[in-house]
């Protein structure tokens, strides 16, 4: 009889307080989204079951689609522009502030940082200010240069609005990838960098060689960050070019897109049930894509024990 | 010890009494207009409890953006007040349809109003009306007077006049001669397309023939709006692109801009921050003689929550609501906002004289996308904010963008396929 192991409660007691919160905020939603997807209104004002046609009209009908795939390619360039720009500028700088000569660096990194920790609203109305061809002073700060005629109200112009959006996120988000890699280039024991000195390893081959394959697991994480945070993304475009994400839907993205169907937006009444539907597939493409991340990628990453 | 209670209870008895005696009814109004607070609370209010000693009425708006949401949540919560601003149209509707508005058409004062200005509130086929007809607004061009006089332009009344006017604005040079943008979208619709449009789809019955489905949006009355839209590209800022309401407030009022396509609610803002003369001129007609037509909105007004436990005081206030006496302090403490009401309203404000003196020399009408034709998706009203704003960018031809307002309309209102 004493062999009989007695039941771990401690665990179970001290999970419960997480998992209960988890399920609560989090799981339930989730699962109450999902299935809010499956049920329409019927004229007379009921809930119906309607199986997947809410899909069917989202990927189906030439109107829903055309928004649906505007809105998800309009995504997808906010990505690419983050990865792009964002990301290694984060590394560029990470690598210059852990430079041991480089002077005055809690300076820079306390500023570069700053944006990062401002409200969405003060970025928006900021850099709206800043662009604005009436009393900006992005025109005036060009015609100093003498290039005026580069000017353009860009948040206006189709062709520009959202690479100017995703832009003005680079610049608020720069100071996240800084401060992984930064944290990640200080955890290079030294005895690694000084074994590469003595091989004549220095400067630029030492990032290239040495530095970047040992923090290349946080450029992986803060891949995925950048991943999730941009397809989750709709503070800066609601607040820069508000629900209709103008001009003609040229930065309307799915945070956007799902904002006006669920809550919908002056005379367009709102749709909860289309507006989950979108939400699914909001959580279906960012599940995908972590999958990808996650047994694609992750596991070939290769990890080195110091 | 016995004496302190005795006298403790005493007091309290007294207190009892004294509130049984008055029996104030306060009855509360959910509001979006909290820019009207002090109005409500000053002028208003005072005049209507002088007269009806007993009735306690308590002024609570919240935030314009919100306040569908919130009004929506407090009703299904039962928390609402007793008296609820009315949206024009669906909004409202919906709320009536769900039970939450109590029909008012037995109301005596819904005599006083028009067929036309409660439209906005009734049912379909006009049987029921849910709520008091409070104001409206009305759409026009503003202008700087000092900019004109300067320029020696004369106020414009036909297109070939307007468009002289803005083309001579423009030689000159010192201002810009009309202050709106597209970044916004709304402005172009609502004050370019809607403003505009009267005149060429003749007003009501253009409005209504859409309705039962006897004109297109491809028609050449609802495409030539579109074709006016897009000559104001020209006369627009540098950068109107990315110009917004604000900026374009902003531009006028610093004086920097001559000519404002406006709605009638920016003349109380305008005369705070407009260190010049302006005046107001109507959409101009096609040719000198044509009857003009207005957009004469019906904007906002008074309902009945259905759930309300002081129904009879709400009445005795709504009643007051659709006097004459109401339509002058209201028409007189907030220009801008025109009274709905039969009996002419005196106002003392220039402008706001200027604009309701087109009332009489044009005919009224709505806003076209306001009444059925946005209830279903795609949205008129929403698609029409898009279109004018592409229209006068540039980037849609006027016939593209009539094309595309019909398919989608077409696509689910049955008159229309």
């Amino acid at each position: 009889m004493s062999g009989r192991r007695q039941i771990r409660w401690h665990i179970a007691v001290f999970l419960a307080p997480a998992v209960l919160v988890y399920t609560a905020i989090m799981i339930v939603p989730l699962f109450g989204t999902l299935n809010l997807s499956l049920f329409n209104q019927t004229p007379e004002r009921t809930k119906e079951f309607v199986g997947l046609s809410n899909f069917r009209t989202l990927f189906g009908d030439p109107r829903w689609s055309g928004a649906f795939w505007n809105a998800l390619g309009n995504n997808a360039w906010f990505f690419v522009v983050h990865m792009l720009v964002q990301n290694p500028i984060g590394i560029l700088l990470a690598a210059l502030l852990s430079s041991p000569r480089l002077r005055m660096a809690a300076f820079y990194r306390t500023a570069i940082f700053i944006p990062t920790i401002l409200s969405f609203v003060i970025v928006g109305f900021v850099w709206k200010l800043i662009l604005s061809p009436i009393w900006g002073i992005a025109p005036g700060m060009l015609d100093v240069v003498g290039l005026k005629s580069l000017f353009a109200p860009w948040l206006g112009k189709e062709d520009y609005a959202l690479t100017a959006l995703a832009l003005v996120s680079v610049w608020q988000f720069v100071g996240i990838p800084m401060m992984l890699i930064y944290a990640a280039l200080l955890t290079i024991p030294d005895e690694v960098l000084e074994a590469a000195e003595m091989d004549g390893i220095t400067g630029m081959s030492q990032f290239w060689k040495i530095k970047l394959p040992l923090i290349l697991p946080s450029v992986g994480i803060i891949s995925i960050l950048t991943f999730v945070g941009n397809f989750n993304a709709f503070d800066l475009i609601y607040v820069a070019q508000g629900a209709l994400a103008g001009p003609d839907f040229s930065t309307d993205i799915l945070g956007t897109f799902l904002y006006r169907t669920f809550f919908g937006f002056q005379l367009q009444l709102g749709d909860p049930h289309m507006g989950a539907t979108i939400a699914t597939a909001m959580f279906g493409i960012i599940l995908i894509g972590v999958c990808i991340y996650l047994f694609g990628i992750q596991t070939r990453l290769r990890r080195y024990q110091f | 010890m016995t004496t302190r209670t005795l006298r403790i209870a005493l007091l309290t008895s007294t207190l009892l009494a004294g509130a049984a005696q008055a029996q104030d009814v306060t009855l509360t109004i959910e509001s979006w207009r909290n820019d009207d607070l002090t109005i409500w609370q000053d002028t208003i209010i005072p005049a209507f409890e002088a007269q009806n000693p007993g009735i306690k009425v308590v002024f609570a708006p919240s935030a314009p953006a919100e306040y569908n949401a919130v009004l929506n949540s407090k009703l299904d919560a039962g928390s609402a007040g007793d008296l609820i601003t009315c949206r024009p149209f669906d909004a409202s509707l919906e709320l009536y349809n769900k039970g939450k508005l109590a029909d008012l058409t037995p109301l005596a004062a819904m005599a006083n109003f028009s067929p036309v200005a409660k439209s906005a509130w009734q049912t379909d086929d006009g049987a029921a009306t849910f709520c008091v007809p409070m104001a409206s607004v009305i759409h026009g061009f503003i202008y700087n007077a000092d900019a004109f006089a300067q320029l020696g332009i004369e106020v414009p009344r036909t297109e070939a006049e307007f468009f002289a006017a803005l083309d001579k604005i423009k030689a000159d040079g010192t201002y810009i001669p009309m202050a709106m943008g597209t970044n916004d979208q709304w402005e172009a619709a609502t004050m370019g397309y809607n403003n505009i449009g009267p005149n060429y789809w003749k007003g009501e019955e253009g409005r209504l023939a859409l309705i039962k489905g006897e004109q297109k949006l491809t028609d050449p009355q609802w495409v030539a709006p579109f074709t006016q839209l897009a000559k104001w590209k020209d006369y627009l800022g540098d950068g109107f692109e990315a110009q917004t309401y604000p900026d374009s407030q902003n531009l006028f009022t610093l004086g920097r801009a001559a000519i404002y396509p406006a709605g009638s609610w920016e003349i109380s803002g305008f005369n705070a921050q407009a260190q010049f003369k302006m005046g107001a001129f109507p959409p101009p007609v096609a040719a000198e003689g044509d009857t003009c037509y207005i957009s004469d909105h019906t904007d906002i007004a008074l309902g009945l929550n259905a759930a309300s436990p002081n129904a009879e005081q709400a009445k005795v206030f709504l009643e007051w609501v659709g006097s004459p006496e109401f339509a002058t302090l209201y028409a007189n403490a907030l220009p801008g906002f025109f009274s709905l009401n039969s009996t002419p309203v005196e106002m003392a404000d220039p402008l706001a004289q200027e604009f309701v003196s087109w009332r009489d020399k044009c005919q009224s009408t709505i806003r076209s996308t306001y009444q059925i034709l946005s209830r279903g998706t795609p949205n008129l009203e929403n698609e029409t904010w898009n279109a004018s704003a592409n229209v006068i960018k540039g980037t849609e031809t006027p016939e593209a963008a009539a094309e595309r307002l019909q398919a989608g309309l077409a696509s689910w209102y049955a008159p229309q396929q």
